[in-house]
């Protein structure tokens, strides 16, 4: 079925638009296959406003039936003599519209197309499939980095590390890449045994090498050792391989003590320090999946009503737990850094499933610890490799936002928590992010609905047998083009090769406002402020010359491909 | 004379938040309490006024030694260990007389002296001056005037000698208007809103009872509204809650019966009384004090203090002043139980919403000493100056302050100083170290001649301003918004982490976006001089035959020293340093091996996963060591004073 055969009612005309920040707008609405399009036509020159529809999380709809008031007709002019209808959207991006449609029937044809469209399953019928902007060209490269290249370009890894090809079908594990980075005296056998031993084949792999000491941190999913405590010989030498000479290495279970007891009686369960007596077993409790997406519905929720006094509203804002979910990941990355740098040993990282918390803390602890992750390039290149590739589920994940009524399946913000955590970052280290927080934003937007393909399935198998990369075009390398990616720059950046331990004390951690009431408080004041430092900075800049300027442009990717982003720039509106 | 034992060695400090411990010694001097950590080269100091201590615990006896723990009002809070009973009972009782002045003499101000002749110390007090500033507002002028019915303090003692009344209020009015008011303060200008000539007025209950008037005082009121001729109605703000009021009528006091006063507009604001404000302060204290606090106990504990739903009602009373002044071009009279807690954090901040004056370091101090000093807040009693009642002590002045910080987060643009210079003032509230804040009103500080014999903060502070301006200043908001109107969204109101940790390293950020603005602005600055400098000299050379040589210009300003203080965040260290630090690190963590909490080798993670309940340990990789940020303002005060 095409899906043009879901728009009942393609065009409608003198629709009034409410949007924060604007007064009411009269215009023309125009459904697509992929978007909402709102032009209006005011004395003040045209604007449009372009929305995505797979941006969309709800729609509600009203319709009045205005037959029985004459009084109301004869004021309204003909086109209301029927009746009309309030489309209110609630999109993923927490943006809230609404459209007054008048007509019965259209209305009600658009929210039914809105509806239908929005919630495509199919990802090739998706809009990156066919956003062809006539500019670029397909055969550019698609991604920043993959675990060969990281491998290539990381010189400490050559002697002890190597790539493995064998998952290069995906059949060892299919949430993987083809290609991970192991110990080099363990071999692909190993690798296939120890694979059967993980729930969903997730064996460990190596997520990052600290720069200083060489120690790494790994991550997997949890062993199946199950009620009667199996082993596998395999698993237990892979993992003495990672710590080779050195006496200890930490485990980071991000379950409880008695979480990770209970996964034994469903299969699952934790490395019990007889099997394996070198390494030291620590438990963090993490939520996860239905408690992290409503926890965030709860938010929302609060931030939306703004007649709260401010004791509700401390007590909402703490009810969603929102920032102890923060917390909790800071805390542990934290830790995890610590284990790395101060203490000089490795560490691995595992929940259950190893494809949401266990990626969310990974990512934190390499921020804190790595400078080329905190440049734009490094951090796409992470977020690439420790996401995309690694096999976060973003479909399911990123299906639904905080505002659907769907019942809940397997949405959970992790990514957005990443993003949240980020930020936390770099509040407290104004000058050591490459990027700003507008980067973190887009990322916000991109991940539940983009013109990319990026974000695409929920692994590198899917994407590869749906041609994700051979038919739509890379948001991370777009993000690059240098004309993009000066929007997204930190003016006050100085790179710095410490480590930048965030404090953890509730009292250091604050609401990312930026994000969760950007529709809600109008932040003028913030903006010309921030555009004043960019200023005095701009200014410091040109004083001192070109020479002197070299850490704003770090060591970022050759492959550029020149193009002007005005449909980006549509959708953002 | 009161010092028992004036150096004890191998004292340990305890950080509040982490396992982490200094050793060193501690020494008792006449006005400081001095820990100097016995580190080599990169040992800090740190320097507590003795006024600054609120209060002295011991603790019972641990293994290595006898605790003592000291809160200071502004709100550091040290623990020290000391390792010998005796010493330790010694300097608790010897801080014990310290911090009780029990004569004025005694305190800090009158031994303080910067090297300044008697006539810089006299301009410092001629600074700020409220005559040139009433001048400023428009008054006198041809509806209000200058009064001297209160030259002698003979009419009411906490108001100040000069004071600004309608010119149709005669004396007799305004004695008879004084007798009807609590402690005598009767209605008076405060602030003049040109534009529209609405008054800004304060006074302190009326004695109404259940029913008694007043006719001069119901004139006096009269005469206000007639003073305006845009608007003859008068807002009557009643800063308490309406509940606190009526069990005054009770007492003999109450509010203002709006069938006996024409033309008023009478309004309940509901800001709690001094008490609530202290207990308040107190559970958000105990709150964020708390060691390992979880994200939950901290807002719910935020919630339970209700300091920030304190904070936001006198906000709102502030925009409802500012709101009926400049909008509808009413005067309005402000008054609560006796008129100068609430009425001087109301009148004070409605007027910094108003005129943009108020928003500039100069113009600040002015409005400190117009609504605060002059009209008479009780600094010694709600500061606790001299050891006085508990019952009297407040933190108003803080909450002021804290608005201040609240409106800065929301107009970061709109004042030219930071949130430091506030940090500053509250510093010095408490400090004693200057005449300004010491009793309780103008009369009372005219009797101890602290003119004469005292220092003001206000030239003190000046003199550094460089270090409090706020770099991304800008006088064309002012242009665009001379009346700021905040939004009262409840998310608006913040926690003030710099303010009540300031102390406390490990909660602040370790790069400051202050701190790298105003070295930017000052290296901008520089280099242009230099710019300058250089054209200036090819002009002279002329241009064709100069053969450029690289040659430092004269500086044209050497910058006054930068305060280390942690809101400015972690100085910035070469790597030579970072080198260093690093060794010192190992160093550390050797000497940690003694500390008996940790078994084993795995001492760093077990350590603080068991005992501190997640990753909290965690000292700054800017510098935990070779950082003598601890050393604040008071360091360099005292060292002036050596």
């Amino acid at each position: 079925m095409e899906l043009s055969e879901h728009i009942k009612t393609a065009n409608v005309e003198d629709v009034t638009l409410i949007r924060p920040f604007h007064p009411p707008r009269k215009g023309t609405l125009c459904v697509t296959s992929h978007h909402l399009l709102f032009s209006d036509r005011e004395e003040d020159g045209s604007r449009q406003l372009l929305v995505l529809l797979r941006n969309i999380d709800a729609i509600e709809k009203s319709v009045e039936n205005l037959f029985g008031y004459p009084s109301y007709t004869s004021k309204a002019g003909p086109r209301a003599l029927g009746s009309s209808g309030t489309v209110t959207i609630k999109c993923k991006d927490l943006l809230v519209l609404q459209l007054e449609i008048p007509g019965m029937e259209e209305c009600l044809n658009i929210a039914s197309s809105i509806e239908t469209l929005s919630s495509l399953e199919s990802v090739t019928e998706m809009y990156p499939f066919f956003y062809r902007p006539s500019h670029l060209s397909l055969q550019g490269p698609w991604g920043l980095s993959t675990a060969e290249q990281y491998y290539k370009q990381t010189e400490r890894l050559w002697d002890r590390w190597r790539i493995s090809n064998v998952n290069s079908d995906y059949s060892v594990c299919p949430s993987y890449p083809r290609a991970v980075i192991v110990p080099g005296e363990v071999d692909d056998d190993m690798l296939v045994r120890s694979a059967r031993f993980r729930h969903g084949g997730r064996f460990p792999v190596l997520s990052y090498c600290h720069h200083r000491n060489q120690m790494v941190i790994m991550r997997s999913s949890q062993p199946l050792t199950g009620a009667n405590r199996k082993r596998c010989k395999e698993d237990e030498l892979l993992l003495q391989a990672v710590i080779d000479r050195s006496e200890l290495g930490y485990i980071m279970d991000l379950r409880s003590a008695q979480q990770a007891q209970q996964a034994r009686m469903t299969g699952g369960g934790f490395e019990s320090k007889s099997c394996y007596n070198h390494w030291k077993r620590l438990h963090r409790h993490h939520e996860r999946g239905k408690v992290l997406q409503e926890s965030l519905i709860k938010l929302v929720e609060a931030c939306a009503d703004s007649s709260h006094s401010v004791d509700r509203w401390l007590s909402k804002l703490e009810n969603s737990k929102w920032l102890s979910h923060v917390h909790s990941a800071l805390s542990t990355a934290g830790l995890i850094a610590e284990c790395v740098e101060r203490d000089g040993h490795s560490v691995l990282v595992h929940g259950s499933e190893g494809t949401d918390s266990t990626l969310l803390v990974t990512s934190l602890a390499q921020l804190i610890l790595d400078p080329v992750s905190r440049t734009v390039y490094g951090f796409l290149c992470l977020l690439e490799r420790e996401w995309i590739q690694a096999g976060h589920p973003f479909q399911q994940r990123c299906a639904h936002s905080a505002h659907s009524h769907t019942r809940l399946k397997h949405e959970c913000p992790s990514f957005l928590l990443l993003l949240d955590c980020v930020w936390q970052i770099w509040r407290q280290f104004p000058l050591a992010l490459e990027f700003s927080e507008a980067l973190l934003l887009r990322l916000t937007r991109e991940v539940y609905a983009s013109d990319y393909g990026s974000f695409l399935c929920n692994s590198e198998q899917e994407r590869c047998a749906l041609g994700v990369k051979e038919n739509t075009y890379c948001l991370f390398q777009s993000l690059l083009n240098p004309e993009i990616e000066e929007q997204y720059l930190n003016p006050l950046y100085e790179c710095t090769d410490l480590a930048i331990w965030p404090s953890v004390h509730p009292q250091s951690l604050q609401l990312w406002t930026g994000l969760f009431l950007r529709w809600t408080e109008h932040s003028q004041n913030m903006e010309e402020a921030r555009d004043e430092i960019w200023n005095i900075k701009k200014e410091h800049r040109e004083r001192i010359g070109p020479d002197h300027n070299n850490h704003t442009s770090s060591i970022h990717c050759e492959t550029f491909t020149p193009f002007e982003n005005l449909m980006d720039e549509l959708t953002i509106l | 004379e009161h010092i028992r034992t004036p150096k004890v060695e191998q004292v340990k400090l305890l950080d509040r938040f982490s396992n982490k411990s200094t050793t060193g010694t501690l020494h008792l001097t006449a006005t400081h309490l001095i820990f100097a950590e016995s580190n080599g080269a990169s040992a800090q100091e740190i320097w507590i006024l003795h006024h600054h201590i609120a209060s002295v615990e011991k603790l019972s006896l641990t293994a290595s030694g006898c605790p003592l723990l000291i809160q200071c009002r502004n709100f550091r809070v040290v623990h020290f260990v000391i390792p010998r009973e005796r010493d330790c009972h010694d300097i608790y009782s010897s801080l014990f007389r310290l911090l009780r002045p029990v004569s004025y003499d005694e305190l800090y101000a009158f031994s303080y002296n910067p090297k300044q002749n008697d006539q810089q110390r006299e301009e410092g007090w001629q600074l700020i001056d409220l005559g040139p500033e009433f001048e400023r507002m428009g008054v006198p002028c041809d509806q209000w005037q200058l009064t001297d019915v209160n030259r002698d303090y003979k009419v009411c003692e906490t108001y100040p000698r000069d004071l600004y009344v309608p010119i149709t209020a005669s004396k007799p009015i305004i004695v008879g208007s004084s007798k009807f008011r609590s402690k005598g303060r009767f209605p008076v200008l405060t602030y003049f809103y040109q534009e529209k000539k609405a008054a800004v007025c304060r006074c302190s209950q009326p004695l109404s009872g259940f029913s008694a008037r007043c006719l001069e005082d119901e004139h006096m009121l009269q005469a206000i509204s007639k003073a305006n001729h845009n608007n003859r109605c008068i807002y009557v703000m009643d800063t308490r809650p309406k509940l606190n009021a009526l069990a005054n009528r009770a007492a003999g006091k109450g509010y203002e019966n709006e069938d006996n006063y024409s033309n008023i507009r009478f309004q309940f604001v509901g800001i709690e009384n001094i008490h609530v404000m202290r207990g308040s302060l107190q559970k958000l204290l105990e709150v964020v004090g708390t060691r390992s606090l979880s994200m939950t106990d901290y807002m719910v504990g935020l919630e339970n203090s209700g300091w920030l739903r304190h904070i936001k009602a006198i906000m709102d009373a502030a925009i409802f002043l500012a709101k009926a002044v400049t909008v509808e071009g009413a005067s309005v009279l402000v008054h609560c139980s006796d008129g100068w807690d609430r009425t001087a954090q109301v009148c004070a901040l409605g007027s910094l919403l108003m005129d943009p004056y108020y928003r500039t370091i100069k113009g600040f101090m002015v409005l400190i000493e117009k609504d605060w000093i002059s009209f008479g807040h009780k600094f010694a009693d709600r500061c606790d100056q001299l050891n006085g009642d508990s019952k009297e002590v407040s933190p108003i002045f803080t909450q002021f302050l804290e608005c201040v910080w609240h409106l800065t987060e929301q107009f970061p643009q709109a004042f030219e100083f930071s949130e430091w210079f506030l940090i500053q003032i509250h510093e010095h509230v408490h400090s004693c170290q200057f005449g300004n804040f010491l009793r309780n009103s103008q009369r009372q500080r005219e009797d101890l001649q602290l003119r004469e014999r005292t220092y003001s903060l206000w030239a003190h502070l000046l003199s550094e301003k460089q270090n409090y301006l706020n770099p991304i200043y800008s006088s064309s908001f002012e242009e665009s918004h001379p009346v700021l109107v905040p939004s009262t969204q409840a998310y608006h109101f913040k926690f003030w982490r710099n303010m009540y940790h300031q102390y406390d390293r490990s909660m602040h950020p370790r790069q400051s976006i202050l701190k790298h603005i105003l070295t930017l602005k000052e290296s901008n600055r520089e280099l242009e001089g230099t710019v300058r400098a250089l054209k200036a000299k090819l002009q002279k050379f002329g241009v064709s035959t100069s053969p450029l040589k690289p040659q430092t210009p004269p500086r044209e300003r050497s910058l006054p020293p930068r305060p280390q203080s942690l809101i400015l965040g972690a100085p910035v260290l070469s790597r030579k340093e970072v080198q260093r630090e690093e060794d010192e690190e190992v160093f550390a963590e050797e000497a940690r091996e003694d500390v008996p909490i940790s078994t084993g080798g795995e001492r760093t993670v077990e350590g603080s996963s068991a005992t501190e309940n997640g990753y909290m340990e965690l000292p700054g990789s800017f510098g935990s060591k070779s950082e003598p940020a601890v050393v604040t303002l008071e360091f360099g005060v005292a060292r002036m004073t050596c």
